[in-house]
């Protein structure tokens, strides 16, 4: 991870694809979201969403999931390079979160995280935060998912 | 036949539902799953972390709130999904052996305009500790059937 003092609002971040598949569905709604469109392909068959779909949470477990792969990538290729890594985290939470369209069997969401806004730490002097807008696209081109979450980065232990 | 309709959601309405353990297990078996983090999943190394020690996962948290509102009313009801979510604060780490309660507030309520079966509510949920802490909130939309729509 790049220090706060290097990340430019506008980066972008290819975090890879995701396919969903009926069991995952299934497994994670049994654990999280036990509604009947989650679970049963006959009861989703008959609800407003014609067929079985992933909850929520899972499309952004999956999210997050992708960004700590992408982290761990950027983190060896700087060591890679020997270069110092900046720590990440944790979270403050996120906004603005819509699931514009139901995530169906079998389909490849796209995830992509762009950093839209940062800031110093008012209370952490060591820390500055960054706002990043994620999205999950599918196989039609259609975004399932976006939100913006704020997470605290540290800053150059070389600044001024 | 769901015993919740649109209509049973008024504004003002205040629920608590759990109480629920959360177990290291579970913090463990999410973050590696998830979130693999390390200070999701390793003591040691969690304490050298801003969160001061092992602590679930914000994506656990989120999922946890959706487990509590399934069980509490969702399943009984006549759920139609949510849109979105407005907005989630992790305000304190989730330990593990914290016994978790939800309260859930219904802010507002509206029919659908583009579909007469369908009404929305907004809610305020607030995960609380034994001691009544908040350890994240989170205001959401759900969709519910009316029940002069039911079958």
């Amino acid at each position: 991870m790049k220090y706060f003092e290097d990340i430019r609002v506008g980066d972008r971040h290819a975090l890879g694809r995701h396919t969903f598949t009926a069991d995952d569905i299934k497994a994670f709604a049994q654990r999280f979201d036990p509604q009947p469109f989650h679970m049963d392909d006959a009861a989703a068959e008959a609800s407003h969403f014609c067929a079985l779909c992933a909850s929520g949470w899972h499309t952004a477990a999956i999210w997050m999931r992708l960004m700590v792969a992408h982290r761990r990538r950027e983190i060896e290729a700087a060591q890679a390079r020997g270069e110092p890594v900046a720590g990440v985290g944790p979270a403050l939470g996120f906004r603005d979160l819509k699931w514009a369209k139901p995530v169906y069997v079998n389909d490849t969401i796209d995830y992509a995280s762009e950093v839209i806004e940062k800031r110093v730490s008012e209370s952490r002097p060591g820390l500055g935060l960054m706002s990043v807008l994620s999205t999950g696209v599918n196989q039609n081109g259609e975004t399932v998912i976006s939100f913006v979450s704020t997470t605290f980065v540290e800053r150059r232990p070389d600044r001024p | 036949m769901p015993k919740y309709y649109w209509e049973d959601f008024k504004p003002g309405a205040v629920a608590i539902y759990g109480p629920r353990l959360v177990t290291r297990e579970e913090i463990v078996a999410f973050a590696a799953e998830f979130d693999p983090q390390p200070m999701h999943l390793d003591e040691a190394a969690a304490s050298a972390t801003l969160l001061g020690g092992l602590a679930a996962s914000g994506w656990h948290v989120s999922s946890l709130i959706m487990r509590m509102m399934a069980d509490g009313f969702i399943v009984d009801s006549s759920s139609m999904g949510g849109p979105g979510v407005e907005e989630m604060r992790w305000l304190m780490p989730l330990r593990p052996g914290t016994q978790i309660r939800l309260r859930a507030t219904v802010l507002e309520s509206r029919p659908s305009k583009s579909r007469p079966e369908m009404g929305l509510a907004k809610f305020r949920y607030e995960m609380l500790d034994d001691a009544d802490n908040a350890i994240a909130t989170m205001v959401a939309t759900a969709m519910f059937g009316r029940r002069e729509s039911a079958p």
